[in-house]
């Protein structure tokens, strides 16, 4: 069955919010997977659909329009995916008149042979989809709400007193994970600056502001002397993460679950996940001299390889990066990867 | 200029050598002592080049009037300047007593044995500048520098509580504000030179001639041996002023030879040895005059076709003069921050770096942000090349960029081109500091190869060239 048209109000909100996402209004990915979150509920609630076959295929479609205007933006794709194993798990519990344990959406040697709960079609009508689905999205968005909140509070348990931690750039989640720890502990923060955003020294300023922790502001250019003392290096770049490595220092990533995205990259896949900015902040338009000539790259994105990585902090918990596939297993389900 | 020549000559003895030495009619050898004096005025950036230096001529000439001078050569630190002093001393001494028939150019040979028994001898000193920490230090210098009649810069109050024992200074606190010209203890040259450094005018090793004096650096460190060890052979039957013209020339050879030619030799060595072939991406940082230089020979001389990408990192962003020198001899280049390295790096095939010193051990001190670049081209199995004159080598050993750097004026990172400036009140926020390193060292694994005038040498080489250039003298 063909895909109605949207109701004009909800084309409308798609239409706003894909623009919004091409000028890059919401900063940061959090905004980004929650508007994208309440979209799709929004979509849900709103847009006719009777089986939850029509459902998926319409949050598809539109999630794939999302994903193509800001491709590197992977919390779309990943809340789309969320959304729709949301719908898998609700129909499977009311069809089979049972919960699904959400760890279990694996094909297993033994549930095939039990094939008790196995469900591909999806045409059946279900009355209640709608309600419960929009409950589960509803939970899922205050664990979105919490999810910096939860990985803040295990700040206690990675950071002792009168450490030397090393961050780099602005992250809402490091910066609280780092306000957490610092209300209780004295320890030390080295930021690094990361031009050309400097939002660095907007970290720095803040951290000794609200959370009077010491805080010492470097250059990028200088991660590698200080790294011999650091303890920790939290959320940075390939570079601090090969510098911690050299130092045999750890480094620990504070990442929410939303952030996870079941794409298989690694460093030669650049130009697969990064975006790039105007070479405004690396040299000013006025140096004409040099932009006429020079060709001037300004990446946003590193790629840190998991080999670098000593744990991985979420909003349930800590983990090794090996086990990130698990996690992965967990929260999409195993269709929904390619949308 | 005489009156230069008086500061530098509180002693009775080598009155008229001394005065040669400060004379106005020599350029060079005013600038060689400026820079000596330099040192002092800035104070603040000087690092110990070679704590041996100084020893090995004190003890080596016993003078009775010498001690009475220097009642602080039994502390460990004894400046650039009074070593020069001593030199002209001594040098004077030698030819009134004339006690050594052959001291005149013989004297190089039989000095420099006995120096490097000295230097075996000689405990180890810790230079004051890393011991900024201890008060009685600040006060011995501050004496000092008051019987100079050089101005203090006052000491930063917000200080990176891992780098107390270096010097913190600003650049708002005017330099010349205390120094009336009529004091006379410094020489005008002098004080325009120091200026420069402290603004950091001047920076890089080898851009010009007064950059090999350039305060704290080890390349200073090594001419100023060198002119002293030039003034100790100056043949002493000779008047005044043909030993200053002997001087001039002996030190216009060494720039000759030590820098000039010694680009020269690397950057054939290099081209003549293909290290830089047709296609190659070669990565460079910063703006070292001597692989720029490379780079426009092998692209003007050999018409090598390669590209280049220039990493710049702030403050100081020299990369674009790099670049701007680059695309004026029309080599292709991409410019990017040192954020980016690691985005950058799959494409390079080469990284260039200069360097500031390499040290005994081996270990590579640059400017800071060479070591994280090696590190990444390491971790992706890039060459790292290091290009590096002979008269860069220390003699000194470090395995961190601790105990002895260069803090930089922590305010260059606050005027960002960002529209926001998180950090223009950084100094009213208590727990705030900001540091600005400006050189960084790291290890020898990092480094595939060196490239000297001498050659392609490993790191590890180091020592065994040091050994060489002080058996040469």
């Amino acid at each position: 069955m063909p895909l109605t048209a949207l109701p004009s109000d909800l084309a409308e909100r798609l239409d706003q919010f894909i623009r919004s996402l091409k000028k890059g209004e919401l900063k940061g990915s959090y905004d980004v997977a929650h508007q994208t979150l309440l979209f799709l509920r929004r979509l849900i609630s709103q847009s006719r659909w009777s089986t939850a076959k029509d459902l998926r295929e319409r949050i598809r479609l539109e999630g794939k329009k999302l994903i193509s205007t800001q491709p590197s933006e992977s919390a779309i794709g990943n809340m789309v995916r969320r959304v729709l194993k949301i719908i898998w798990e609700e129909y499977v519990s009311i069809i089979s008149g049972q919960g699904v344990d959400s760890g279990d959406t694996q094909e297993s040697l033994q549930k095939m042979l039990r094939a008790d709960v196995h469900v591909d079609d999806f045409s059946k009508p279900c009355p209640n989809l709608k309600g419960r689905v929009i409950e589960s999205i509803n939970e899922l968005l205050s664990e979105l709400e919490g999810s910096a909140d939860s990985i803040a509070t295990q700040a206690l348990e990675h950071i002792h007193s009168s450490e030397v931690i090393m961050t780099m750039g602005k992250s809402r989640t490091v910066e609280a994970f780092l306000l957490n720890a610092g209300k209780s502990r004295k320890f030390q923060v080295i930021v690094v600056e990361s031009a050309p955003s400097y939002q660095g020294q907007e970290l720095a300023v803040n951290l000794a502001k609200k959370g009077n922790i010491e805080t010492t502001v470097i250059t990028d250019s200088a991660i590698y002397s200080p790294s011999w003392l650091d303890l920790k290096a939290v959320c940075g770049s390939h570079a601090l993460a090969l510098a911690a490595k050299h130092y045999s220092v750890p480094l620990i990533v504070c990442a929410p679950l939303f952030k996870l995205s079941p794409q298989f990259l690694c460093s030669e896949d650049q130009e697969a996940f990064n975006k790039f900015e105007s070479p405004q902040n690396v040299v000013d338009f006025y140096e004409s001299d040099i932009h006429a000539k020079v060709h001037i790259h300004n990446p946003v994105f590193d790629y840190v390889p998991p080999e670098l990585v000593t744990l991985y902090i979420s909003n349930i918990g800590g983990n090794a990066p090996s086990y990130v596939y698990r996690l992965l297993r967990e929260l999409y389900h195993p269709d929904d990867y390619e949308i | 200029m005489s009156e230069a020549g008086k500061t530098f000559t509180p002693g009775a003895g080598g009155k008229g050598k001394k005065q040669d030495v400060a004379s106005p009619e020599q350029p060079s050898q005013k600038k060689k002592l400026s820079k000596a004096e330099k040192r002092k005025l800035r104070m603040e950036k000087q690092k110990e080049q070679k704590p041996d230096a100084n020893q090995p001529d004190a003890p080596s000439v016993k003078q009775p009037e010498k001690k009475s001078d220097v009642p602080q050569k039994s502390k460990a630190e004894l400046k650039a300047e009074r070593r020069a002093k001593q030199e002209a001393e001594r040098a004077a001494k030698l030819a009134q007593k004339g006690e050594m028939p052959s001291t005149n150019q013989g004297s190089t040979g039989g000095q420099t044995k006995p120096r490097s028994e000295i230097i075996k001898k000689e405990r180890p000193r810790v230079s004051d500048d890393i011991k900024v920490d201890d008060p009685s230090v600040l006060k011995r210098r501050a004496k000092k520098l008051e019987k100079q009649q050089v101005p203090q810069r006052i000491d930063s109050e917000k200080k990176v509580n891992l780098f107390n024992h270096l010097d913190q200074f600003e650049r708002s606190i005017s330099l010349t504000k205390e120094l009336s010209f009529s004091s006379g203890g410094i020489h005008p040259a002098i004080v325009m030179l120091g200026l420069q450094y402290a603004e950091g005018y001047i920076c890089g090793a080898n851009s010009s001639f007064l950059n090999q004096c350039r305060p704290k650096s080890v390349s200073m460190g090594n001419a100023i041996k060198y002119v002293k060890m030039q003034i100790s052979n100056i043949p002493q039957d000779k008047s005044d002023t043909e030993a200053k013209s002997l001087l001039c020339e002996s030190i216009d050879s060494y720039i000759k030879k030590k820098i000039y030619l010694a680009d020269d030799a690397i950057s054939n060595i290099l081209i003549g040895n293909k290290k830089i072939k047709d296609k190659d991406v070669i990565m460079i940082y910063g703006c070292s005059s001597l692989i720029v230089r490379i780079l426009c020979d092998a692209h003007e001389k050999e018409e090598i076709k390669f590209r280049v990408i220039v990493v710049d990192s702030r403050p100081k962003q020299e990369g674009k003069e790099a670049a701007k020198r680059l695309i004026r001899c029309g080599v292709k280049c991409s410019y990017v921050l040192i954020n980016s390295v690691f985005y950058m790096m799959p494409e390079v095939t080469k990284v260039l770096l200069g360097a500031h010193a390499l040290l005994a051990n081996g270990y590579i001190m640059s400017r800071v942000g060479s070591s994280l670049i090696a590190m990444v081209a390491k971790s992706q199995n890039v060459p790292v090349l290091v290009c590096c004159e002979t008269y860069k080598f220390s003699e000194r050993a470090q395995t961190d960029s601790f105990v002895t750097n260069e803090l930089g004026d922590p305010d260059d990172l606050v005027h960002s081109n960002s529209s926001v400036d998180y950090l223009r009140n950084w100094r009213s926020i208590k727990n705030l500091t900001v540091l600005n390193l400006v050189y960084d060292v790291f290890p020898p694994e990092l480094v595939s190869m060196v490239v000297t005038e001498l050659g392609m040498i490993p790191c590890t080489s180091v020592p065994v060239v040091l050994r060489v250039r002080n058996v040469e003298g």
